[in-house]
């Protein structure tokens, strides 16, 4: 499959996130924040970074980037859309992931290695793992506190709509622990770890990040 | 010019970490009159006229714009100048 990567001003794990689809399997598309264009792409990743400098709040002015007009209509067609971490943060601000990312409740940036456990192996993104398995990947940000009301929270924990959850430490004081969540037709997932950088042995956590970038060739073929 | 101001302010039921933080710091520098810190956000936005027309665009503007709703209430009020 052709996977679009999307570069904004301030991104930073483009090449990462474009490494991660190559081993996974697929071919990286760059795709470029100022374009109406999505070069035919089957699926799109908004990586993590710092879009726009995070002015006005994180995501806030990448909503309305010429490349999301596209990214939010395929979304809403069907289309496999990842979001990791500052990507996130632009799904929810974009309307198409509930809920908002703040501030860590404890203040401070957080790096360290994270254990997660797989709670929706259905998505595009996830089938990858099996349901309830339990990946190791980096995580590293400053504004990774998911909340939303509590109606939300109750119709997406009831729906099944958080993706991972976080284990032993919640590293940004999101509510339930959660991690990542998708979208009510499950094509469009948000996830504050990275996985991207969880991909070879020689750097990072291990390869348990893989698959998140090779469940979209297993969804091809099943 | 008369000047529009709107003013963005995290809900009450959401935690707001930096006024958290400066509420901290406030002992340490000897204030202690203070029993909550809340930080917010306020835009000063210049318009040649304010008309019903203009105070609804800017409305729009805040709710969809410099206000998350999610997580953020918002306020617009006319200064005059």
């Amino acid at each position: 499959m052709r996977v679009g990567v999307v570069t904004f001003p301030g991104t930073l794990d483009d090449v990462d996130a474009s490494r991660a689809v190559r081993i996974g399997g697929n071919e990286a598309v760059a795709l470029w924040h100022g374009d109406h264009d999505l070069k035919g792409v089957d699926a799109v990743i908004l990586p993590g970074g710092f879009s726009y400098g995070d002015y006005l709040r994180c995501g806030a002015i990448s909503r309305f980037s010429p490349v999301m007009t596209e990214v939010i209509s395929a979304a809403q067609s069907g289309m496999p859309v990842l979001g990791i971490c500052n990507g996130f943060q632009i799904l929810c601000e974009s309307h198409l992931l509930p809920g908002a990312l703040l501030r860590n409740d404890h203040r401070r940036f957080i790096c360290r290695d994270q254990k997660l456990r797989i709670e929706n192996a259905s998505t595009p993104w996830t089938s990858a793992f099996s349901q309830g398995q339990e990946i190791v990947v980096p995580l590293k940000n400053g504004e990774g506190q998911y909340v939303a009301d509590a109606d939300t929270i109750a119709r997406i924990e009831g729906e099944g709509r958080v993706v991972a959850r976080y284990l032993e430490v919640n590293p940004n004081g999101s509510i339930n622990d959660i991690a990542g969540v998708t979208n009510e037709a499950g094509n469009v997932v948000g996830l504050m770890p990275h996985p991207e950088h969880g991909v070879e042995d020689l750097t990072g956590s291990g390869t348990d990040g893989l698959g998140f970038f090779t469940s979209l060739v297993e969804k091809a073929f099943a | 010019m008369p000047r529009v101001v709107v003013d963005v302010m995290p809900k009450p039921e959401i935690l707001d970490p930096q006024g958290k933080a400066v509420h901290g710091a406030l002992p340490r520098l000897g204030f202690n009159a203070v029993s909550d810190v809340r930080q917010g956000k306020r835009f000063e936005l210049e318009v040649a006229e304010v008309t019903d027309e203009v105070l609804a665009e800017i409305d729009k503007l805040a709710d969809t714009f410099l206000a998350n709703t999610v997580i953020e209430n918002y306020t617009v009020r006319v200064e005059q100048a």
